[in-house]
């Protein structure tokens, strides 16, 4: 039987894989909120890769002093004014984007393997192995990343590379969390008992039989993490614990600006807009997705 | 009987994810790279001096024995000393927590104040102008980071409209001590001081609006697609049957059950708000636990941000458990399901 129906469906998939991305494709282009989020997202990765090209005063990302434009208002010249030691924010903004979203990158590069292999694990095999990983994540969940990075800073120095980390020590937890709920409900399913009937390594059926069926809801909470990462990293550079000066990062360049609120209101609020609509453009994007793909287990 | 066996189970959790914890952060502070008694003291300490250190601070002694006097001190609430302060962390963490208390509880009481009417109005009139409103505001509130949120409040409400101060709890020149519960809002109420009162609700305002934000549009949306989802059940079909008025059946039939998932959400987004609120205390001069860790944090102060830690993370295991009693409180199939 087997045997038989395996050369009927290997020459019919690949059409139909075609027609599904095609209609994934128009569905997508319908849903207004999830273009403007991709949209943003594009255009934010975009300009922080050519940052050094598109920026009008590149020179302004070291620590440049230009005290005769000190605390310029935004101006045809200076998009969004300059700050107190006279360089130009917009410069700054756009290579601000790369800290934000080299942190993510990080983040979500460490979170999601390991979360998603944990996940895998505790959902499949259950029994203590469930038990074992699960608790941990309940314990690392009481953990606030902040408060987490705020003490590995403590410990180490603050600065971007311990931040990532200690972010990504803690973020997994969200991963493992989704990945061991959908592992769950798929471990009972035909095509898992098959798998197993049939012989198929532990390998085999963790990544190759259930992990295609969690990779939309990955993508989902992916999109969605990548905003709250940069959230989260933005609040640390606040605090003074990011990438340390002058190279620029949008926290940092709140924080440093909300000394000389409100006169030169546009220091502090230009930059902090910019990390809103680069988080509202994965929010944007996840939310659009999670309605493409039709995700239930991500909130 | 089920209720206190869901209890139990509940509470021995608790115990064991602090536990958990204690040897996260006992970890952190220790099997780093590093010697905490050196860094304390800097480059220019003598040999001599780190080695007393070491020794007043048990340093010397194996890991497990460290561990040990660690949980030995966790377990009588001494979380050592400070060697910013010289004082007892405990002593340092009472003060201050008092008023991350204080903030946290305003944020919480506000966000469901706000949040559940708003996902309440957003499903009655789904689809409509209320519902976009509230799925733009939602979306909005999840993405302002909340320093940001807090700088915007400032400017609005302290440089613009001038209707509400900016920094601290009191003004400068008013006079008062907390009393026992070192809330201010309740302890001049308890001492009859109407003034400071107003003035203590005043500050906290603005705080408390910019840490509900985030939470406030999670709330707003969760109570929005469960309302959704409880009418659809047949339960409310049977009494729109039966004739009952639309606002008991909103209201008594819909809302209790609605209220499990923001609950539930609220228990998740605990950890995240306690961090937030970190970042709101310092845009405000609030003088909670917050300033107080990233000043002992600066000086490498391991003792106190051990304390901050794990005091953070106490009040987060011991929210998630009321909210888990809370819930299982509203709705008993919870309860029947979690003691087993």
């Amino acid at each position: 039987m087997a045997q038989e129906s395996h050369p009927k469906t290997v020459p019919t998939a690949p059409p139909r894989r075609l027609s599904n991305a095609y209609q994934n494709w128009y569905r997508f282009s319908r849903n207004p909120t999830a273009v403007i989020g991709a949209a943003i997202v594009i255009l934010a990765i975009l300009a922080a890769l050519l940052a050094p090209w598109i920026t009008p005063y590149p020179e302004h990302v070291g620590a440049v002093v230009n005290f005769r434009a000190r605390h310029l208002p935004p101006s045809a010249e200076y998009w969004f004014g300059t700050d107190n030691v006279g360089r130009d924010i917009f410069t700054r903004v756009i290579f601000g984007l790369r800290i934000s979203l080299l942190l993510a990158l990080v983040v979500l590069g460490i979170a999601i393997p390991v979360g998603t292999t944990l996940g895998l694990l505790a959902g499949y095999f259950g029994g203590w192995v469930e038990v074992v990983i699960m608790r941990l994540t309940d314990i690392a969940l009481a953990i606030p990343p902040l408060v987490m990075a705020l003490a590995v800073a403590a410990v180490l120095s603050p600065d971007l590379i311990n931040s990532m980390l200690a972010i990504a020590a803690l973020w997994w937890t969200w991963h493992t969390r989704l990945i061991y709920s959908i592992t769950r409900q798929l471990r009972t399913q035909e095509f898992v008992e098959a798998a197993e009937t049939l012989g198929a390594s532990k390998f085999h059926i963790l990544f190759r039989e259930i992990l295609p069926n969690c990779v939309s809801a990955l993508a989902v909470k992916t999109s969605l993490d990548a905003g709250f990462v940069i959230l989260v990293g933005a609040s640390l550079s606040f605090l003074g614990l990011g990438i340390q000066p002058p190279t620029p990062d949008l926290g940092t360049m709140v924080a440093s600006g909300s000394a000389f609120l409100p006169d030169y209101w546009w220091e502090s609020v230009l930059p902090g807009f910019a990390i809103l609509i680069v988080a509202l453009g994965f929010n944007l994007l996840g939310d659009g997705l999670r309605d493409l793909f039709d995700v239930q287990e991500v909130r | 009987m089920e209720f206190l066996l869901f209890l139990f189970r509940r509470i021995l959790w608790s115990i064991l994810v602090l536990v958990g914890l204690s040897i996260v952060i006992f970890a952190i502070a220790r099997v780093v790279p590093g010697d905490p008694a050196r860094m304390a003291l800097g480059p220019t300490a003598t040999a001599q001096q780190v080695a007393d250190l070491q020794e007043k601070l048990g340093l010397n002694k194996p890991i497990v024995e460290q561990y040990g006097m660690f949980i030995a001190g966790l377990s009588r609430g001494d979380l050592g000393r400070s060697l910013l302060t010289e004082r007892p962390v405990n002593d340092d963490i009472r003060d201050t927590f008092a008023a991350t208390f204080e903030l946290v509880l305003a944020t919480i009481t506000l966000a469901f104040v706000l949040g559940v009417p708003l996902g309440v109005a957003a499903a009655r009139w789904k689809d409509k102008w209320p519902d976009t409103l509230v799925r733009v505001l939602a979306i909005f509130s999840a993405v302002t980071p909340s320093f940001f949120a807090a700088l915007l409040l400032q400017i609005l409400a302290g440089y613009v409209l001038h209707i509400l101060p900016t920094t601290g709890r009191l003004p400068h020149n008013m006079e008062f001590v907390a009393g026992i519960t070192g809330l201010l809002t309740v302890d001049s109420l308890l001492a009859g001081r109407l003034d400071v009162f107003g003035e203590a609700l005043r500050h906290l305002l603005l705080p408390a609006t910019a840490l509900a934000l985030a939470t406030m549009g999670q709330i707003a949306r969760i109570t929005r697609s469960s309302m959704i989802d409880v009418a659809s059940q047949d339960y409310i079909e049977a009494s729109r049957a039966f004739g009952v008025p639309e606002p008991i059946r909103v209201f008594k039939y819909m809302l209790r059950p609605s209220f499990v998932p923001p609950l539930t959400i609220l228990g998740l987004e605990f950890a995240s708000l306690i961090g937030n609120a970190f970042v709101v205390e310092l845009v405000f001069a609030w003088p909670g636990m917050a300033a107080y860790g990233i000043r002992t944090i600066l000086q490498k102060d391991l003792n106190a941000v051990m304390g901050v830690v794990m005091v953070s993370g106490v009040f987060f295991v011991l929210v998630n458990l009321l909210i888990d009693v809370l819930v299982g409180f509203v709705d008993p199939r919870v309860r029947i399901r979690g003691s087993r």
